[in-house]
């Protein structure tokens, strides 16, 4: 089976994010990255089928030099190769979606693999727009996933239930938290991963301009949050009181 | 002059940091209260290869190097640092031992599987009366035909209670008879007919971690589990040892961070006089220096692990990283104490394990005072 999982760089979920003066974007200095957790549940899922059922997984990613990492992570957990599109900062989902499609119709695959979003932007368009320009049908947001004889089927939970979605093969699907518990990458991998070929593109090398639909305009901190209030006082009843009636008259919300 | 890791050493320590917040963080209280060996944690370590880090994939290692090694050391020890002294012991003692100076066959039999960290290995050196003098070895090994025989007692001997512990390298006395002292190391596997464990010592921290006596009661071993030279027994495991000088750093460093940590995290939070006690120099005062010895602490252990990748002396670093990054620990617990008031002697509070538990770090592999004796005598 050829398996194809997309990987995105993203900023550590522990990092404190800054945002620049000029509100181009967020301050890099300092920032540990990682592999999206969303992305290693695809990685993983794609290892899986691989050791069951033979065949080779690919790696690809949009981003900028230092993605490379994130590619060489996921060749230590076990993919095969990388494929790394360098030139595309800042790109909206649809240029990353045209860039990733373009290198994946060079490679035969039966599946695809994304995180269902990517935990930095939280676009969460990237796979489906993927699915779209590759012509292959989509399961998003996948908890379970079973493949056999040219077929999937996947689990979807939504809102009360769960849906069991069937398609065929090649296909997309976008992996939710639950489909499976990564692998750490094993030191003989970390060690073998730097000799497993990684082919470096241009977005021009696939005819992709960096004129992008949707741009970020400007990037604000959350405003700060004013400080709390304490109801002094001895009596809890006379606190509950001025409680009750601070959430009704001031603060809306009974 | 170049200060980055490699790429590979970084992805080691990032998998390492990430194993230890995921798996051994949750885990580091229970495993010191019960005292039950955490061979799930342990399996996992040696599937990641941990255990061989720093030997070829064809003596059954990773494939990396020291200052890998080491960076995993610090990054396990931050959870929990008798974790780490199972790495400094098992992969840079006894495995280093017996990929330097073990013959093919010996490391085809023990090596490959202590590096990919199966089999756990143990080192006996100490004795009832030869510690920091370790020339004052009294166990006895006498050639009978093809075989030796081992008599004697070794103490404090860590790793060798956990069921898939394989060998203990020993120092004894040869040459008996010719009055011409000698010591020589041997391989004794578990098992070995007259070699049994005494009883699991009662320690004040690290209860998980599986410390035993080792007795010797005309223990026969084949002449083939002699270890490298004639008569150079002391000197190649106090070789070896210099290398757990540098883990002991590294396991120092990491305990340190976790008292840094924790301190960090309470001070910010603590509200005293009307404000986080963070706020008062007498606290932030003390997390400063915390932070500027690990730093300062870890800049050195890596210098001598890179000297050791290098090929280089450093026996000298060695000592430094060691005997300062134990002593600095010691304060770092100790203080991270002071910050937490009456809550860091409860239990609850991981400062406490951290503050039982950072003593040994300034005994093992040469006290503070053996360090000093080798770092004066190398002037």
């Amino acid at each position: 089976m050829n398996l194809i999982a997309c990987v995105k760089q993203v900023p550590d979920t522990e990092a404190q994010i800054k945002v620049k003066a000029d509100g181009s974007g967020i301050e890099e200095a300092g920032i540990k990255w990682v592999m999206n957790p969303y992305d290693e549940f695809g990685v993983e899922e794609a290892l899986r089928l691989k050791e069951k059922a033979g065949g080779t997984v690919t790696v690809v990613s949009v981003g900028p030099a230092r993605a490379m990492e994130t590619i060489r992570t996921a060749l230590a957990m076990g993919a095969e190769k990388g494929v790394h599109i360098t030139d595309l900062d800042n790109a909206d989902a649809f240029a990353t979606a045209s860039a990733l499609a373009a290198a994946i119709k060079e490679i035969p695959f039966d599946l695809v693999f994304c995180g269902q979003r990517a935990i930095d932007d939280d676009s969460a368009q990237v796979g489906s727009i993927l699915a779209e320009l590759l012509g292959v049908p989509q399961v998003t947001i996948v908890t379970k996933l079973e493949v056999a004889d040219n077929k999937i089927k996947a689990v979807k939970p939504i809102e009360g239930a769960q849906l069991l979605i069937e398609a065929s093969m090649p296909c997309v699907v976008t992996a939710q938290k639950g489909l499976n518990e990564p692998r750490y990458a094993s030191l003989p991998g970390i060690m073998k991963a730097k000799k497993k070929p990684v082919d470096v593109k241009k977005a021009a090398d696939y005819g992709i301009s960096a004129d992008f639909k949707a741009n970020v305009a400007k990037m604000m901190p959350p405003p700060s949050r004013p400080p709390g209030k304490i109801i002094q006082g001895d009596d809890p009843a006379v606190k509950a009181a001025e409680l009750v009636k601070l959430l009704r008259e001031e603060a809306k919300v009974i | 002059m170049n200060f980055h890791l490699t790429e590979e050493q970084r992805m080691i320590r990032d998998t390492a940091a990430k194993f230890t917040e995921d798996v051994i963080v949750p885990r580091a209280e229970e495993m010191e209260r019960t005292g039950e060996y955490p061979y799930d944690i342990m399996e996992r370590m040696a599937g990641l290869g941990m255990m061989g880090i720093p030997f070829s994939p064809e003596d059954g290692g990773s494939g990396g190097d020291w200052v890998g090694m080491h960076l995993c050391i610090e990054e396990i020890s931050r959870g929990d640092a008798s974790l780490g002294g199972l790495l400094d012991v098992t992969t840079c003692v006894v495995a280093q031992e017996l990929q330097v100076f073990g013959t093919e066959a010996q490391k085809r039999k023990w090596l490959v599987p202590m590096a990919g960290g199966t089999e756990i290995g143990a080192f006996g050196l100490t004795e009832p009366g030869a510690g920091s003098d370790a020339g004052a070895t009294r166990t006895t090994a006498v050639p009978d035909g093809d075989s030796w025989v081992i008599n004697g007692t070794k103490q404090f001997i860590t790793n060798i209670g956990f069921r898939n512990a394989s060998l203990v390298i020993v120092t004894a006395v040869t040459g008996g008879g010719t009055g011409e002292k000698a010591i020589d190391t041997f391989i004794v596997p578990k098992g070995t007919p007259g070699f049994r464990l005494g009883k699991k010592y009662d320690k004040m921290a690290w209860q998980h971690s599986a410390t035993h006596e080792c007795i010797f009661e005309d223990c026969r071993i084949p002449g083939d589990h002699f270890l490298g030279k004639e008569r150079k027994g002391l000197s190649q495991h106090l070789a070896v040892l210099q290398t757990g000088r540098i883990s002991v750093a590294a396991m120092s460093v990491g305990l340190a961070r976790a008292c840094f940590e924790a301190s960090l995290r309470y001070a910010r939070e603590r509200v005293q006089f009307g404000r986080p006690i963070y706020q008062f120099q007498a606290v932030s005062f003390k997390i400063a220096d915390m932070a500027m010895n690990i730093e300062l602490a870890r800049n050195m252990y890596l210098k001598a692990a890179w000297l050791k990748d290098n090929g280089l002396p450093h026996v000298l670093e060695a000592a430094y990283a060691k005997l300062f990054a134990s002593e600095m620990c010691e304060r770092a617990a100790s203080d991270a104490f002071q910050i937490h008031g009456g809550y860091g002697f409860m239990n609850e509070y991981p400062v406490s394990r951290y503050f039982k538990g950072c003593k040994i770090l300034q005994i093992v592999e040469g006290t503070s005072e053996v360090q000093r004796i080798v770092i004066s005598r190398n002037l």
